[in-house]
């Protein structure tokens, strides 16, 4: 019971595809759990099966303790969901969204009025009236939606790309709502696209693609994944490229080049050796530098490292057999 | 946990009317558009073919029948549009009643066609109808009315979940408009071809629109069709309502 979501083996098919393929997951009580990967790797799917919505097809779901499929009732009492799209009324206002929300909550009707007035006043929507939900800004909608989700200070929190679309602003403030949360006790589980969104938010990031999870932890450890540190390098001018890599002591079948930025960049293991070195060539050679730097790799060298084959990249772990080993039942 | 089945359920239905308080142009629309068509009826393309008696006798109760029945495309949309919307996934992640969701959207419907008949009733009323049946009579007939709506609209609920988008409701709506005048609600079938006749009595909007004639007292009613008017409306629920129900519970799982 340590764990506010316990994921084993979950599958889920749609035609001959398995938009979720064995994944397996742990969130501990009271942290932030990104769930990381691109378009189609199964995260709304995910969300989806853990919030009650989908039946999985095979495996076990546990959410705040409780079975998604035979607890269904008593999972949703715990759970909040912020989903990709608004779940909201629109043709409403955000007060009556929420005393609507509030009462199918069981709050009672005074309470539910209560509630309400507390969390129009806490996502700064308390002077929106009776404007419709529909004409509202994005920002505005999204922090409503969250609202929603918070009606009973739920112990499990989902968000699904809490910021896709948003502008900068509006993922700033939803980024702030987030924070405020923790600490609180809330579990919140968030799915992005964003490596940056994980980074900033999450305790611990899983790596998704195509319906499992490819690696797991913290945004540092799986930064390690993708070997140490690198540096980079800008040039002044572009077709100055191919000399720079013939000359750097560096190791010339780990250098990337990105002939756009006008930077070269490769892995280094001594970081003050390195720097030096390639400091001392360039000069000697005569190459002019825009700008070194030596920095931690990104999430997406991690993600693309990973997921560049079909297999997981990860040595340590051998790959499961593609073909599951009982074949998922489909809930029609 | 049906403690909450009624309480949810009027939560649904306030929802319902707070839309009409929003909308009240939507809601009016609703209640005019069968006023135009037995205007229309009534001074335009009517004369009654094959009815004996006054047309006006006639024709009044079938708008009312045809009404009830065309309700159905106001519930279908009604119900796919809810469904494309965000806010059914928060529905139904949240420890609400099963079918809450299902009963506000009947009761809001059933009330707005209650509604229709009032005005009906007035506009009718103006054109000249009267009723020559007692006040129990008359009631029954409101009553066979609006069952012949809820099975309508549980015939809605499962067409939509069906068909899907709100693009597949206008292919629904544009048979449902052959069907509902295939029916004796605007001509007698006597004055139809012989196949066409038969296939229009047969009609469950044929036998509602016969019973409710019977109880106004309209001359030339046949009598008899009051069983009819009741079990064909029962069947349809006996068959839709299970189905719709059982669908919304697995939609999307």
């Amino acid at each position: 019971m340590t764990d506010a979501i316990v994921v084993d083996g979950v599958r889920k098919r749609y035609g001959a595809r398995y938009a979720l393929d064995g994944l397996d997951l742990r969130v501990g009580r009271g942290t932030v759990h990104a769930v990381l990967g691109p378009n189609g790797a199964g995260k709304t799917t995910l969300v989806r099966v853990m919030s009650t919505l989908l039946r999985p097809g095979g495996g076990r779901v546990e959410v705040a303790g409780h079975d998604v499929v035979t607890q269904a009732r008593e999972v949703r009492r715990r759970i909040g969901l912020l989903g990709q799209h608004a779940a909201l009324d629109e043709e409403l206002g955000g007060r009556q969204n929420l005393e609507m929300f509030g009462r199918l909550h069981h709050l009672g009707a005074r309470h539910a009025r209560v509630r309400a007035d507390e969390l129009l006043a806490r996502f700064g929507l308390a002077d929106t009236g009776r404007k419709a939900v529909k004409r509202y800004s994005g920002g505005m909608r999204r922090r409503l939606d969250l609202a929603a989700s918070l009606i009973t200070e739920p112990e499990v929190l989902f968000l699904d790309e809490p910021t896709t679309g948003l502008d900068p602003r509006g993922r700033a403030e939803v980024w702030a709502a987030v924070r405020s949360l923790v600490g609180g006790g809330t579990t919140v589980l968030l799915t992005t696209q964003y490596l940056e969104e994980a980074d900033q938010l999450a305790h611990r990031i899983s790596l998704v693609d195509r319906g499992r999870v490819v690696a797991d932890g913290t945004a540092d450890e799986l930064k390690a994944l993708a070997g140490g540190d690198r540096i980079d390098v800008v040039l002044r001018d572009g077709g100055q490229l191919g000399t720079a890599v013939a000359l750097l002591p560096l190791s010339r079948a780990e250098i990337s080049v990105d002939v756009d930025r006008r930077l070269l960049s490769a892995p280094v293991t001594d970081r003050m050796k390195a720097l030096a070195g390639v400091v001392r060539a360039l000069e000697e050679a005569g190459v002019e530098a825009e700008d070194v730097a030596l920095r931690r790799p990104t999430l997406d060298e991690v993600f693309l490292r990973l997921t560049a084959d079909d297999e997981p990249a990860e040595p340590a772990e051998p790959a499961e057999p593609a073909e599951p080993a009982e074949p998922a039942k489909e809930a029609v | 946990m049906t403690t909450y089945a009624l309480s949810d359920s009027w939560t649904m239905t306030r929802r319902e009317l707070a839309h009409w308080a929003r909308q009240p142009a939507q809601v009016l629309v609703g209640l005019v558009f069968p006023v135009m068509l037995l205007l229309m009826f009534s001074y335009l393309i009517g004369g009654g073919r094959g009815v004996d008696g006054d047309y006006v006798d006639f024709l009044v109760p079938g708008m009312f029948a045809l009404t009830m029945a065309f309700g159905l495309e106001g519930t279908m949309l009604a119900v796919t549009q809810d469904l494309n919307k965000g806010v059914i996934d928060r529905f139904r992640s949240m420890p609400m009643a099963d079918g809450a969701v299902l009963v506000g959207r009947s009761a809001a419907d059933m009330l707005q066609s209650a509604l229709g008949l009032v005005v009906l009733i007035g506009v009718g009323y103006a054109l000249g109808w009267r009723v020559h049946g007692g006040f129990g009579a008359f009631m029954g007939a409101m009553g066979l009315l609006l069952l012949l709506r809820f099975a309508m609209l549980w015939i809605g609920i499962l067409l939509a979940m069906v068909a899907g988008k709100p693009e597949m409701v206008q292919a629904v709506q544009i048979l449902v408009w052959p069907v509902g005048f295939l029916s004796n609600a605007i001509a007698t079938p006597e004055s139809m071809p012989a196949w066409l006749g038969t296939v229009v009595e047969w009609n469950p909007l044929s036998q509602t629109a016969t019973a409710v004639r019977d109880l106004f007292g309209v001359a030339g009613a046949e009598p008899g069709h009051t069983w009819a008017a009741v079990a064909w409306p029962l069947a349809l629920l006996a068959v839709f309502f299970p189905l719709a129900v059982r669908r919304f519970r697995r939609l999307s799982v």
